[in-house]
């Protein structure tokens, strides 16, 4: 907080106010925290005439109604949560770029997790079947392996003598 | 299994693409749902374009009321007009907002156009078309007799809109 201030003081060194500048409108500020508190906001807030637009990058003329709302409302002395209020009172969550964490936003906060989750298990027995070897087999192979040896026993003899043949 | 696994991802794109499907396909972007619903019709102040007098939020409870934000340079507006005249022969109580807009021109507007409304709230700033999260007119609002807003409609009222809009105002009384 005390490197903030000293950076504030700093700032208000080079400059004695401060303006934001939207659109070729100017936004004076007395203090050039607060023409930073003002673009913040003008870039979370989201026009809602344009489907993805914020309040800086609009020049919807309700884009620019509503800056000039939210200059007025930070000259009344509103923070930043107040001015967010005030708009999503009258507008909807819509103006929001970051949705608020409720009952009806569960599946759309949950979901990254949802797929963390499933990825994690899916991957977990992906590895599960590559480092299992050799796998179980099913009744239908275990006899088929047992024919398969019953064969071979019965020609190992020969298959011996070939093998001491070719040896030699 | 090793085989059955080669699916997952056809599978997930299959229930991703349902869900996209669904939801680009339901959702109409350009209508946001209004927080003001079951709110109280925002107080204002404000001098009505006809005669110059001034209202008050009180002048407009007592009945149920079709509250229509409009503007002489909002084309979809003048698109609307004849069947608000339509609806105002019907008894259709409207109360006009005149949005963002000039009352020379609004004047000129309802003389040569006619004038379905009860009465036209002057709002030159766009203050109360801003307290009703107005984006763009033409907005219908339903307002009870209370002066609790029941509903909104986004775009221009035609007999199509007004199958449901209509009823929910019926509703009212």
């Amino acid at each position: 907080m005390n490197a903030m201030k000293v950076c504030i003081l700093l700032i208000s060194l080079f400059s004695a106010s401060a303006y934001a500048v939207i659109d070729g409108h100017k936004y004076p500020f007395e203090d050039p925290a607060d023409a930073a508190r003002f673009e913040q906001l003008a870039e979370d807030l989201r026009c809602p005439k344009c489907q993805n637009q914020n309040l800086a990058d609009s020049n919807a003329p309700v884009a620019a109604d509503l800056r000039d709302k939210v200059y007025e409302l930070m000259q009344e002395g509103k923070n930043d949560q107040e001015v967010v209020d005030y708009l999503v009172a009258r507008y909807g969550d819509f103006v929001r770029y970051k949705p608020p964490f409720r009952l009806d936003t569960l599946l759309l906060w949950g979901s990254p997790v949802l797929m963390l989750i499933f990825g994690i298990i899916l991957v977990i027995g992906l590895r599960r079947q590559a480092g299992a070897s050799p796998s179980v087999l099913t009744a239908e192979e275990q006899q088929k392996l047992n024919e398969l040896k019953a064969r071979l026993n019965d020609s190992e003899t020969t298959a011996d003598t070939t093998a001491e043949n070719r040896n030699s | 299994m090793n085989r059955l696994l080669l699916f997952i991802p056809v599978v997930v794109f299959a229930l991703m693409g349902f869900v996209f499907w669904i939801g680009l396909g339901i959702e109409d972007k350009t209508s946001l749902p209004s927080p003001l619903i079951g709110q109280p019709f925002p107080e204002f102040e404000l001098g009505v374009v006809e005669d110059g007098r001034t209202l008050t939020t009180k002048d407009l409870k007592g009945q149920p009321a079709l509250v229509n934000v409009w503007a002489t340079w909002c084309p979809t507006c003048k698109a609307e007009h004849a069947f608000l005249n339509e609806l105002a022969e019907q008894g259709v109580r409207i109360i006009g907002i005149n949005y963002k807009d000039d009352d020379a021109k609004a004047r000129d507007w309802l003389s040569l156009y006619g004038n379905p409304y009860e009465y036209n709230l002057a709002d030159p700033a766009g203050k109360l078309g801003l307290e009703l999260g107005v984006y763009g007119a033409p907005e219908t609002f339903l307002v009870d007799s209370q002066g609790i807003i029941r509903g909104k409609h986004i775009g221009d009222l035609n007999p199509r809109v007004w199958e449901v809009f209509g009823k929910e105002f019926e509703a009212l009384k």
